[in-house]
């Protein structure tokens, strides 16, 4: 038998971050107290009608035009019948036959090579509650309905995904797109972002699908990456002992690192879709779709482009750079301030891809939450380019400046950080240094140049790291050199 | 003038009494009170009376009119339980658009009318409460599922009342008790606050004694409703101000392949005897081809029972209404044993009917065959009556092919009750205003009726066309004396 492919589809559920619901007026807003951001109509109640929130249809036309999706010009809500406490009409609104978006493609890098992920369709409708198990005594279950009725968006991607990798990248380059289009916040943990992946395997050089498994329950891309590697192996491994791939939905378990068996295609529900005759098809015009186009922001890929161009940082880069709209705009915020100094994109950039994104990783943040202004930062740039500080001192000023330790020159100066550049004071010590280690001078003169690290190391710990290292450099060899007679 | 007599009067006739200072809206009320309580103990036509009607402002164009509203509307802080155990207890914590518009319109809530369990009946029998009776005939149905509003008019215990009509929930009822009843053309009256049977078809209408009323109760009750995407934003118009033109000019088309067959002789007769009266004034009868609309009870049946399940799915005992306790004295029960014992016990056989015959309908194997098919039907028929309307104003039938039947009936047989359904359903599966006006009684004492059907949105001339038949019939002016008559 030949090697086995996998082959994934993604479904991505996307929370629109609109102020109010998507067929009622009470707030979408997440982390209020349980059922405490509901009506009528997001209740279920008998009279109570849905009426469609606009903005969460433009939302989804933003998400459709960034994409290059063909948008509906009439659009149907119809009705997904299932009985669940979450579900407080029982059935939830979306859309079936005649989804807002068709086709479309996200694009990504997969090792520094560029390429597209062709999408299905992108539909609208309703979050379900929540439903909280086993929170009390007994078999209970609460459920809380404030997400009930919050606009989502499904992206579906078409099943070309041939790599855990690959929808890495895909699930990291929806995520930045949205944050773009100031659409959704993307937040995994908090569950404005989910992902339920559709895998099969095949040997490689057959065009057509295997059995698919879905699996679901993954709260970070992290997650989804992690579920994928197992379940593409669960199935290699099943295919290699001969047993049949079932279809079948699985839960992925992150503290198991394993999936279980959620329900089987013979349990598979028949939801009755049909258009929902509350809802009259929104209708979208052209005048309409141009407003939304205008509006558009500058997207991932054009502004990773652009900072390749305007400020010469490479591409790997300029895409950490751009990984939000919040992250590019801190960047070039900094360069502005920097001012006039040669190569100053690289220099920032260096430090953004270095320290900045050590210091957030630590924090698990955003660029927000790293606690140093563009201004700030581009101080201690500055500092460190006309050589009040060293470049080694810097990242320890800047760690105290994330910990809200001052401003660059305030720490520098309160903790006497400062570079030394007097050649007189530099001098001296250096002499001194000499006189008191006369065994590895003369093993210097002897021909063994390297000893010379030696004595600049020497030079820094009685500085305290403050000495010019160009000049500690400069003046150690010079030094040395005076004492060959 | 006797309590008794001031409750017969025409809403009309009351505003101008009350605008003469002839009596106030509190002796108003009082009198149509005091006659609920003299006759409702035999009709049954409320379900509940309001021990303080719920009054509003006055000064609206409706100020100081009684009314009742039928169980499916809601009114905040009251009971609403479209008559069926499921809903019982259930309180409101909002208003309907109608009820806030007519308490706007200054109008007094009496009270709460029977209905068929969730508007599915053609006779108030399937009321969890019990049925109503026909206040021409104590064995005869009042017809549905607005029964309990079409007595309550007919007996002279408020001068209008609100039903909602689905498939002729308003209309037949009205025919039944030998009032007017008008369904709006579907998007000219709101639907929030009124509990969905099938949200395509639903709307909700006046039930008035003529029709001159019903253009007034119209009035308040039309216009856009930002909380009912289905409503139109169109200008409503003045219906009064062309009410009074007469048969002359009018062009009455009549569907003959629809009237010659399963009509009972006296309604068919009465049917003829207006159309040539109608003639004879001035109008000008048309023959009109609709071949769909021989289809249209079973298109209705589809596409109401369809979208009942989905409407009827919310009632699972877990937010509101009744809920089943768990069996043998067990503290707790599953989630799918008390959603189906709450279900079970709940809804009334005529519902559970309608639920399986929906969710058949909608199921994946079968939904193209019914379903779809059933919307296309539906398409056809909106087209063919769009073609006779270029040939007439109004579209002329029975409203129903027979006058009100005897209680139990047809209760056994499901078929012969939804066959009664043949002139109405067209109207609420095309969307079309209809009316029906009482036109005469049988031999046997039972009101019986016509039915106008006219183009989208122009209630105006069908209420002329409505007028007209009152002129050439005169069948409200003798009401009280043929009521007497017949009982």
């Amino acid at each position: 038998m030949s090697a086995l492919e996998p082959v994934i589809g993604l479904e991505v559920h996307a929370q629109l971050s609109t102020a109010t619901k998507i067929f009622s007026g009470s707030s979408a807003a997440f982390g209020a107290p349980p059922n405490t951001q509901t009506d009528p109509v997001c209740l279920g109640l008998p009279g109570a009608l849905p009426v469609v929130n606009v903005k969460a249809v433009e939302f989804a036309m933003r998400l459709g035009l960034a994409l290059g999706c063909e948008i509906r010009e009439s659009n149907v809500f119809a009705r997904k019948h299932y009985f669940y406490p979450d579900v407080p009409k029982n059935y939830q609104i979306s859309q079936f036959d005649q989804p807002i978006c068709r086709g479309g493609e996200v694009p990504i890098v997969v090792d520094g090579k560029p390429s597209t992920v062709a999408l299905e369709r992108i539909h609208l409708e309703e979050d379900a509650g929540k439903s909280l198990h086993d929170q009390t005594q007994g078999q209970t279950t609460l459920v809380d309905l404030n997400r009930a009725g919050v606009p989502l968006v499904e992206i579906v991607s078409q099943p070309v995904l041939r790599s855990v990798e690959e929808a890495g990248a895909y699930l990291t380059a929806l995520r930045r797109l949205v944050r773009y289009l100031d659409i959704c916040d993307g937040n995994m943990e908090e569950g404005s972002l989910r992902c339920d992946a559709n895998v099969s395997v095949r040997e490689v050089g057959v065009s057509t699908l295997g059995t698919k498994v879905e699996i679901k329950n993954m709260n970070s891309i992290r997650g989804v990456m992690a579920a994928l590697v197992h379940e593409i192996e669960r199935q290699k491994k099943a295919v290699a002992d001969g047993e049949r791939i079932r279809q079948e939905t699985r839960l992925w378990d992150p503290d198991r690192n394993t999936t279980r068996v959620m329900r089987s295609k013979e349990e598979a529900s028949d939801y009755r879709y049909f258009p929902d005759p509350d809802l009259p098809p929104v209708l979208i015009d052209e005048a309409w779709l141009e407003r939304v186009r205008m509006a558009l922001p500058e997207l991932p890929a054009a502004r990773a482009g652009r900072l390749v161009r305007e400020f010469g940082v490479s591409a790997d880069d300029a895409a950490q750079l751009s990984q939000s709209r919040a992250h590019a705009d801190y960047f070039e915020q900094v360069v502005a301030s920097v001012g006039k100094v040669e190569r100053a994109g690289k220099l920032v950039s260096n430090w953004m891809v270095g320290e900045v994104a050590r210091v957030l990783n630590e924090r698990d943040g955003e660029i927000d939450s790293l606690g140093v202004s563009a201004s700030g930062l581009a101080e201690l740039i500055q500092l460190v380019v006309d050589g009040t500080v060293s470049s080694s001192l810097a990242k320890e000023v800047f760690e105290k400046m994330t910990q809200g330790g001052g401003s660059a020159a305030e720490i520098v100066e309160r903790d006497g950080l400062r570079q030394i550049s007097d050649v007189g004071e530099i001098d001296a010590q250096v002499r001194q240094i000499l006189d008191s280690h006369p065994q590895q001078v003369q093993t210097y003169l002897d021909g063994k140049e390297s000893v010379a690290a030696f004595f600049v190391g020497q030079l820094m710990k009685l500085t305290r790291g403050q000495a010019n290292p160009k000049l500690a450099n400069d003046i150690v060899r010079k030094a040395l050199e005076e004492r060959r007679g | 003038m006797s309590g008794t007599h001031l409750s017969r009067r025409s809403v009309e006739q009351l505003l101008q009494g009350m605008d003469r200072g002839e009596f106030s809206g509190a002796e108003l009320t009082e009198a149509c009170v005091a006659r609920v309580r003299e006759a409702d103990a035999a009709l049954q036509a409320f379900v509940e009376v309001f021990d303080e009607p719920v009054a509003a402002s006055s000064g609206g164009r409706l100020s100081g009119i009684p009314y009742a509203t039928k169980a499916n509307i809601a009114v905040v802080g009251r009971e609403l339980t479209c008559c069926s155990r499921i809903l019982k207890g259930y309180v409101s914590p909002f208003d309907a658009t109608v009820t806030a518009r007519l308490r706007e319109a200054g109008a007094t809530l009496l009270g709460v009318t029977n209905m068929d369990e969730f508007a599915m009946g053609s006779s108030t029998e399937n009321s969890h409460g019990g049925p109503s009776r026909n206040p021409w005939h104590a064995d005869a149905v009042p017809g549905g599922s607005s029964g309990g509003s079409a007595a309550a008019v007919a007996a002279g215990m408020v001068p209008f009342a609100l039903g909602s009509d689905t498939g002729g929930s308003v209309r037949q009822p009205a025919a039944f008790c030998g009032v007017v009843g008008l369904k709006p053309t579907y998007g000219r009256v709101s639907r929030f606050g009124l509990v969905a049977f099938a949200s395509s078809l639903d709307q909700v209408g006046p039930l008035t004694r003529n029709v001159r009323d019903a253009a007034l109760v119209y009035s308040a009750l039309a216009g856009h409703d930002p909380r009912d995407a289905t409503t139109m934003d169109r200008p409503v118009g003045d219906v009064l101000a062309e009410i009074e033109g007469g048969p002359a000019g009018l062009r009455v088309g009549i569907p003959r392949a629809l009237v010659s067959e399963g009509v009972d002789a006296d309604v068919r007769a009465d049917f003829e005897a207006t159309c040539e009266q109608l003639r004879k004034a001035g109008a000008q009868l048309v023959d009109v081809d609709l071949p769909a609309a021989k289809a249209a009870v079973a298109t209705y049946y589809v596409l109401c029972t369809a979208e009942a399940s989905s409407n009827l799915a919310r009632y699972d005992g877990i937010r509101y209404g009744h809920r089943a306790q768990a069996q043998d004295g067990a503290q707790e029960q599953s989630l799918v044993d008390m959603t189906c014992a709450t279900r079970t016990e709940g809804f009334g056989a005529e519902v559970k009917r309608r639920i399986v015959l929906g969710t058949f309908v909608l199921s994946a194997e079968y939904a193209e065959a019914y379903y779809n098919k059933a919307s296309q039907v539906r398409t056809l028929l909106r087209r063919e009556f769009d073609a006779a309307f270029e040939t007439c104003d109004v579209i002329a039938t029975p409203t129903s092919p027979t006058p009100a039947f005897l209680r139990g009936e047809k209760a056994a047989d499901p078929l012969a009750m939804y066959l009664g359904d043949v002139y109405t359903v067209s109207a609420n599966l095309t969307g079309l205003p209809a009316l029906s006006v009482p036109t005469a009684c049988n031999e046997a004492g039972l009101p019986l009726a016509i039915h106008l059907t006219a183009p989208a949105m122009q209630e105006g001339i069908l209420l002329r066309a409505g007028r007209a038949v009152e002129h050439v019939r005169g069948f409200d002016e003798d009401r009280w004396t043929l009521m007497e008559k017949s009982s």
